[in-house]
């Protein structure tokens, strides 16, 4: 067709026009804008809102931050250098940071020790959180407790060695038994153990020497950030089993069992923490003569424990729960036993489904720790509340103190709600 | 026994009810070192340094009582109570004796079993005011709005005093003494009333202190004290004479600096019975000769120790008034030392 006319136009187009760019207001970031932030008049209303919300936070928080004086003595210091400007006055931090991390009573030429304690956790928990890694690294998992305990309490080895011997004892005595009979095995375990203990008792005090390489520091010294961590993770780890024996017995068939779970978790759930931690420090000192009184920390750590294993065990019933029932009657045609049923069909399946309810406890637990402050332990929120705010250099700062403190729990709490995460998509083998 | 404490709470053995059958200061003799009850942090009264030291005026009535029994300032085990726990922890036997700004009341020295050893300072309930309000009396404080903390026993006496002058106000409720700054700061009160001594190391923390004024006007007896166990009266002695004893070195102008000296003999009998070069009070107390000696040179006299931590030249800057000496128109009287 074109051919016929080829010669009557003076201009023929041989390709398409190339096309225009979009205009300005249809593209990149501008279109983004015009889509998200001012698409229509309520939504520019409320843009302009936030964007002037964002803007007086800031204003205020900034010039707070970026002002912030570092390097002196005291607040009066602070507010002679700032001349009335607005500024924070961190050098709290910078002067007291040990004190927060470590309390005040922890000798400062050992703070390497619970710092090398702090970093080795993270390689004991490795193993156990992610279980890709070669299972031989679980027997650094297991003799970490005893590293730990030397490490950050020091003194004689031989407490530590003891303790471990204690629990291999028993281990072997209850592989030996468990073959004949379950409750046979456990309590002839149980009873090795406590054997071991006892005459380690009477043979430590022989052995130790008289200035043990690791100086030994008493748990009073113990403070700030550090006894928040021991706290958590000690009661974490030790709640996790006791919250699954709990839960199973509560479970149980037999009615003994059954109504000693039903009691604790009934009871322990019933009473708030706070109370337990009185019961812990003030009632049980009435009970022990003043110079064989159980070491006030280890108190605190029995009865967090009691607390954090209830819940957890409740948590681990609703798992229990929810599996089909089909799944107790497979096991059961498979010809398992109990014990086998519940280690390879009933928990994996029951723990996964509890795994957010887990961390919720986890992370409420951790933050819980500083409940101990009310009964005069300076943790992290002791020593903000108790010494550094009632020494006359400090006595009324309070942002920077408690944002530190803040930040500090943040860190870790999101971590172990990150890991959380990761672990439900890891184990989300169900088909969706 | 520390040693098998981790087993001792493993085994649960180890935990046999040993009664404490032995007078306190056997105890303490025994021990080596003295327990002693202290608040966990107090401007001034009690709170540990940036090193870990304990520091204040509380701590230092510690520091002499271990001086006197002990011949060491530094042999103390500095036991930190809150409010909830002091009266257990010193009931239970876990410390010796309690230096906590603890009031001296009919109900806790009878009902509860203890013995106030004396007064080491002696306060009241007072009110703070900014200046910019134009107040100069706690009586023209009609209609104000009052910061106060729950549950105290300062309640109480706001509301007496408010009544018996026949005005009125309108109470802030508040929870701790950090709270009430801000509170007073931010401007939701026109007064904040607790102890004096609480006020003046407030107002310390203030930017701009000189902004605001103390009432005179002091409206309850808060008479502080050390306090031991109700029964042991050997060690309640102790304790009791210690304290005497700092308060008398000033009487006497007995301070750390001139002590080394005194110590040699003097023409007054009565340094010389406290100072142990004439007489055996030591041994009527079952200490050395110079337990006196030893506890005046630990933080100084009363006198020493009042400005080093809460005088007038400290930021807490709290004047003498009724803590100075008898001879002085204060209330501060050592019995004799004879």
């Amino acid at each position: 067709m074109s051919d016929t006319h080829a010669e009557s136009v003076a201009f023929v187009r041989t390709e398409p026009v190339p096309s225009a760019p979009p205009p300005f207001q249809a593209t990149g970031p501008v279109k983004w804008i015009r889509e998200n932030l001012f698409a229509n008049v309520p939504n520019t209303i409320l843009t302009l809102v936030a964007l002037y919300a964002i803007y007086v936070v800031l204003s205020a928080i900034l010039p707070w931050i970026v002002n912030g004086i570092w390097n002196t003595d005291s607040l009066a210091e602070c507010r002679e250098i700032l001349q009335g400007a607005t500024g924070a006055c961190f050098s709290v931090l910078t002067e007291r940071w040990h004190q927060l991390l470590f309390g005040f009573t922890y000798p400062s030429e050992l703070y390497w020790r619970p710092t090398l304690a702090f970093v080795l956790l993270f390689f004991a928990a490795a193993p156990v959180l992610f279980f890709d890694l070669p299972r031989k690294l679980l027997i650094f998992t297991a003799l970490y407790p005893f590293i730990a305990y030397y490490l950050i309490w020091g003194g004689t080895i031989w407490v530590p060695i003891f303790a471990l011997l204690g629990f291999a004892g028993g281990y072997l005595t209850y592989a030996r038994f468990v073959t004949q009979s379950f409750a046979k095995g456990f309590f002839g375990g149980i009873a090795a153990a406590f054997l071991i203990w006892t005459l380690a008792g009477y043979i430590t005090p022989l052995l130790a020497a008289e200035n043990p390489a690791m100086a030994a520091v008493p748990s009073r010294d113990m403070g700030g950030f550090m006894l928040n961590m021991m706290l958590g993770v000690i009661c974490v780890s030790l709640s996790l089993p006791i919250g699954i024996a709990l839960a199973l017995g509560r479970q149980s068939s037999m009615p003994l069992i059954k109504l000693v779970c039903v009691v604790f978790i009934e009871f322990v759930r019933g009473v708030p923490l706070i109370t337990l931690l009185f019961v812990a420090s003030v009632v049980l000192a009435y009970f022990f003569p003043p110079e064989a009184s159980i070491d006030l920390i280890l108190r605190v750590i029995i009865m967090i424990t009691m607390f954090s294993s209830a819940y957890i065990a409740e948590v681990i019933r609703g798992g229990l729960a929810a599996l089909p029932k089909g799944q107790y009657e497979a096991a059961d045609s498979l010809g398992l036993d109990y014990p086998q049923a519940m280690r390879l069909i009933i928990l994996p399946q029951a723990l996964k489904i509890s795994i957010p309810g887990i961390v919720n406890v986890a992370v409420g637990l951790f933050k819980d720790t500083t409940l101990v402050s009310v009964i005069s332990m300076f943790d992290l929120v002791g020593m903000i509340r108790g010494p550094i705010l009632a020494s006359t250099e400090w006595n009324g700062v309070y942002w920077e103190l408690f944002m530190f403190a803040a930040l500090l729990f943040f860190v870790v709490c999101y971590g172990i709600s990150q890991y959380s995460q990761w672990l439900e998509r890891r184990l989300a083998t169900d088909h969706r | 026994m520390k040693k098998s404490v981790f087993f001792g709470a493993l085994t649960v053995a180890g935990i046999a009810a040993t009664a404490a059958a032995a007078g306190t200061l056997d105890d303490v003799k025994a021990r080596g070192k003295l327990n002693c009850g202290v608040t966990t942090g107090l401007a001034g009264f009690a709170a540990p340094d940036a090193n870990g030291e304990w520091k204040g005026f509380d701590v230092d009535v510690c520091r002499a009582v271990a001086a006197a029994v002990l011949g060491d300032p530094t042999a103390v085990e500095f036991v930190p109570t809150t409010g909830k726990t002091r009266f257990t922890a010193l009931a239970s036997g876990e410390i010796d004796l309690l230096a906590r700004n603890t009031t001296w009341t009919f109900s806790r020295d009878v009902d509860l079993k203890f013995d106030f050893v004396g007064v080491n300072y002696y306060d009241g309930q007072g009110f703070m005011v900014p200046k910019a309000l134009g107040v100069s009396s706690a009586k023209e404080l009609d209609g104000a709005t009052v910061c106060i903390q729950t549950g105290t026993t300062t309640e109480l006496n706001l509301a007496d005093f408010f009544r018996a002058n026949n005005i009125s106000y309108e109470p802030v409720p508040i929870e701790t003494n950090a709270e009430a700054q801000q509170q007073y700061l931010a401007g939701a009160c026109d007064v904040y009333t607790t102890d004096a001594s609480g006020l003046a190391a407030t107002r310390a923390t203030f930017e701009d202190p000189s902004a605001h004024a103390l009432l005179p006007e002091i409206i309850s007896k808060e008479p502080l004290g050390p306090l031991v166990r109700h029964g042991d009266n050997d060690w309640g002695d102790v304790a009791r004479w210690t304290l005497n004893a700092l308060i008398a070195a000033e009487e006497y102008g007995i301070t750390s600096a001139n002590i080394a000296e005194l110590a040699q003999g003097t023409n007054n009998p009565e340094v010389n019975r406290i100072l142990g070069t004439e007489g055996t009070l030591g041994e009527m107390l079952g200490l050395s000769a110079d337990w006196a000696n030893n506890a005046i040179s630990a933080g100084g006299n009363y006198g020493e120790i009042f400005a080093r931590n809460i005088g007038e030249s400290t930021p807490i800057g709290l004047a003498r008034g009724l803590n100075a000496q008898w001879t002085n128109g204060g209330l501060l009287y050592s019995p004799p030392f004879r």
